[in-house]
C-alpha cells in the first residue's frame, strides 16, 4: 500500500466516513495538465510577441520551457512521495508549515480561478468574432460555459476528466494537422517566417524586450502542476502522476514549437501580440476554410478542457484548506453521492463569473500568472528544504529528480526574472497582489491559525525532520 | 508537549471568516482594475503618414494585413501602440522590497507554526 493511499484523507457525513474516489490513471493525469494548459497555444502566449517581438516570443518559449521542466522534475519528485489532495499545498503543509501552505492554496485558487476566468472570456469572445452578428455580447456564452462546467465536476471527476481527455486530444491533433498542412519544411508557398520575422523587427525592444516577455511566455506552460491536484483520486501516485507530468510537459513542448512556428510565419508580430486567438487566424490565413473551421473548434475545445480542469483544480486546494480549518470547515463536505467537493465548487463559481465580467483576457491572464509565477519560487525553496529535512534514503520516493539542485536553482532565477517581466508594464498589479498575500497571512498567522489542530496537519507516515 | 484543542467556531464565525475572505479576494482582484493599475502599461507613438511603409510593413506584411481586414489607417494604432521600457527605480525597489518582505514573513512565521507542529505530532509518540 502506497503512502498516499495510507494518509488518503476522509470526511464524515452523516456519520459516515467518505473519501475522493481512487479512479484516475496516468492518461487522465496527462489530460487534467494539458488540458488546462493547451488553452496556453491558442491564446495568451502570443502576447509575448506584444512585449518583446516575434523572435522574443520564441526564445522565452525555449527557456519559460526550461522552467517548467524544473518545476515538472521537482513536482514528480515531491508528489510522489508527497501524495494528497491540494498537490503544492499539501507539500508546503508537510514541509514548510500551516501559514506557506494557506498561502501555496490560495496562489493556486487564483492562478486557476482566474485561468478558468480567461478560457470563458476566450470562448466567448470566439464565438461571437465567428457569429459577427451586431450587437451580440459574450456575457451568455461565458455565463453558460462556466456554469456548466462545475455542474459537470459537481457531478463527478471521472466523467470530467474523461470529457477533458477527448477534447483535449482532439484540440492537441488540429495543431498537429495545421502544423503539417502547411509545409512546414517549405518556406514561400504557405509560411513565410523570412519575409515577416527580419533582422529589423525580430527584437524590436532588444534584449529588455526578451526579459518583458517572460511574463506571458510562462502562459504556454502554466497549470502542468496541476496534475499534483488529483494526487487522492489516482489509483497509483507514485507512478501515474511523474509518468502524466512528464508526458504532459514534453507533449506541450512540441505543441509550442509548432505553434510559434506556424504563426510567425503567418502574421505580422504587431498582429501577433494582440490577436485573441492566433492559432483560429493562423488557421484563416493560410485559406483553407476546413483548417479555419478545425482551429475555430479547436480554440473552443481547449478553451473548455483548460476551465474545466481548472475547476476541478481550486476546487480541490479550496476543500483542502477547509478540511485542514485553515478556513470554515464547511468547505471540507465531499458529496455523498458524487463524491466530489462540491461546496468548493460552487462557492468558487460566483467568484468566477464575477470576475469573467470585470476584467479582460490580458489582466485574467497577468492575475493568473502572478500567483503561478509566486507558487514556483515557494517550489524552488521547498524542494531545497525537502531534500535537507528528509535527505535521499531516509523516506521512500516515488521518483527522485536527477541534478539536485540544479533544476531548483534555475526554477529560481527564472523565477526572479520573470518577476522583473511583470514589473515591465504590469508592476502595480505585482505589487497589489503581493500586498494582498501579505494582509491575509497576516489575518491567517494572528488570527485564524488558533482554529487549527496542530499536530494533525502532519499525516505522512515519515520520520521527524532533520533539524527539528 | 500537551497537545493542542482548538476552539470549535460556531456558525456565525465561520460565516464572518468566509465574508472576509471573499472581500478580500475582491479588494485584491477588483480594486486594480477599479483604481486603473491593471493592463498593459502602452501608449500609442502616432505617425502623421498612415502608409504600410511609413508604418514598417513590407509588402509580405502589408497583403497579410489586408487579408485580416485591416486598412493602413485601422492597423496603426496597432502597429503604433507600444510598450516604453523605461525602468522606473523607485517603484522597482518598492516592489522588491514588498516581495522580499512577504516571503521572509511567510517562512519565518511559517517556520514557528511548522515547530508546533512537528512537536504536537512527534511528542506523542
Amino acid at each position: 500500500m502506497t503512502a498516499a493511499v495510507e494518509t488518503a484523507q476522509t470526511t464524515t457525513i452523516h456519520g459516515d466516513r467518505v473519501s475522493l474516489l481512487r479512479v484516475l490513471g496516468p492518461a487522465h493525469v496527462w489530460a487534467l495538465g494539458v488540458g488546462i494548459v493547451l488553452v496556453g497555444e491558442f491564446t495568451g502566449w502570443n502576447f509575448s510577441a506584444d512585449k518583446g517581438g516575434a523572435l522574443a516570443a520564441l526564445i522565452v518559449c525555449w527557456i519559460v520551457g526550461l522552467l517548467y521542466t524544473s518545476v515538472a522534475m521537482i513536482d514528480s519528485e515531491v508528489t510522489s512521495t508527497v501524495a494528497a489532495a491540494g498537490g503544492q499545498y499539501a507539500q508546503a503543509k508537510h514541509i514548510v508549515g500551516p501559514l506557506m501552505a494557506f498561502n501555496v492554496a490560495l496562489f493556486l485558487v487564483f492562478a486557476y480561478t482566474m485561468l478558468e476566468v480567461s478560457d470563458a472570456i476566450l470562448l466567448g469572445d470566439t464565438i461571437v468574432a465567428k457569429a459577427g452578428v451586431e450587437g451580440l455580447t459574450h456575457n451568455s456564452f461565458i455565463a453558460a460555459t462556466i456554469v456548466v462546467l462545475a455542474w459537470l465536476n459537481y457531478r463527478g471527476v471521472l466523467m470530467t476528466l474523461n470529457v477533458n481527455f477527448v477534447i483535449t486530444a482532439i484540440a492537441y491533433v488540429s495543431i498537429v494537422i495545421l502544423f503539417f498542412s502547411v509545409s512546414p519544411w517549405t518556406q514561400g508557398a504557405v509560411l513565410k517566417l523570412n519575409e515577416l520575422v527580419t533582422p529589423g523587427n525580430a527584437l524590436p525592444y532588444g534584449w529588455i524586450g526578451v526579459i518583458a516577455a517572460f511574463q506571458f511566455g510562462i502562459w504556454y506552460y502554466l497549470g502542468i502542476e496541476g496534475t499534483t491536484q488529483a494526487a487522492e483520486e489516482v489509483r497509483s501516485p507514485a507512478r501515474s502522476l511523474p509518468y502524466g507530468t512528464m508526458a504532459g510537459m514534453i507533449t506541450l513542448l512540441i505543441a509550442a514549437a509548432m505553434t510559434w512556428y506556424v504563426c510567425a510565419s503567418l502574421m505580422p508580430w504587431e498582429y501577433l501580440g494582440i490577436t485573441y486567438y492566433p492559432l483560429w487566424d493562423a488557421g484563416k490565413l493560410t485559406g483553407s476554410p476546413l483548417l479555419e473551421n478545425l482551429l475555430f473548434i479547436a480554440t473552443l475545445l481547449a478553451a473548455l478542457a483548460s476551465a474545466n480542469g481548472c475547476i476541478n483544480d481550486a476546487a480541490r486546494a479550496w476543500f483542502s484548506l477547509g478540511r485542514d480549518r485553515y478556513l470554515p470547515s464547511w468547505f471540507s463536505a465531499v458529496h455523498p453521492k458524487y463524491r466530489t467537493p462540491y461546496r468548493s465548487i460552487l462557492f468558487l463559481l460566483p467568484i468566477a463569473l464575477a470576475f469573467a465580467f470585470i476584467a479582460d483576457l490580458n489582466q485574467a491572464i497577468t492575475f493568473s500568472i502572478l500567483s503561478g509565477v509566486l507558487q514556483y519560487t515557494f517550489m524552488s525553496i521547498n524542494i531545497m528544504m525537502f531534500r535537507k529535512k528528509w535527505p535521499l534514503g531516509s523516506i521512500r520516493r516515488g521518483y527522485t529528480h536527477p541534478f539536485h539542485p540544479l533544476p531548483a536553482i534555475v526554477l529560481f532565477c527564472l523565477c526572479m526574472v520573470t518577476f522583473f517581466a511583470i514589473f515591465l508594464g504590469f508592476g502595480s498589479q505585482l505589487i497589489a497582489m503581493t500586498v494582498f498575500y501579505f494582509l491575509i497571512s497576516l489575518w491567517f498567522h494572528f488570527y485564524r491559525y488558533k482554529f487549527v489542530r496542530r499536530g494533525d496537519q502532519f499525516s505522512m507516515p515519515w520520520p521527524k525532520p532533520q533539524g527539528y | 508537549m500537551a497537545r493542542y484543542i482548538p476552539p470549535e467556531q460556531n456558525k456565525a464565525g465561520q460565516i464572518f471568516d468566509i465574508a472576509v475572505v471573499v472581500v478580500a479576494i475582491f479588494v485584491a482582484l477588483w480594486l486594480p482594475l477599479k483604481l486603473g493599475l491593471a493592463g498593459a502599461a502602452k501608449s500609442i507613438d502616432p505617425l502623421d503618414a498612415k502608409t504600410w511603409d511609413a508604418l514598417g510593413q513590407n509588402a509580405t506584411m502589408a497583403s497579410i494585413w489586408e487579408k485580416l481586414g485591416y486598412t493602413p489607417e485601422m492597423a496603426h494604432d496597432i502597429i503604433q501602440n507600444r510598450f516604453h521600457y523605461i525602468i522606473d527605480w523607485p517603484t522597482l525597489v518598492i516592489m522588491a522590497v514588498v516581495l522580499i518582505a512577504y516571503f521572509v514573513f511567510l517562512f519565518r512565521a511559517s517556520d514557528r507554526e511548522y515547530r508546533e507542529v512537528i512537536n504536537e505530532k512527534f511528542d506523542d509518540k
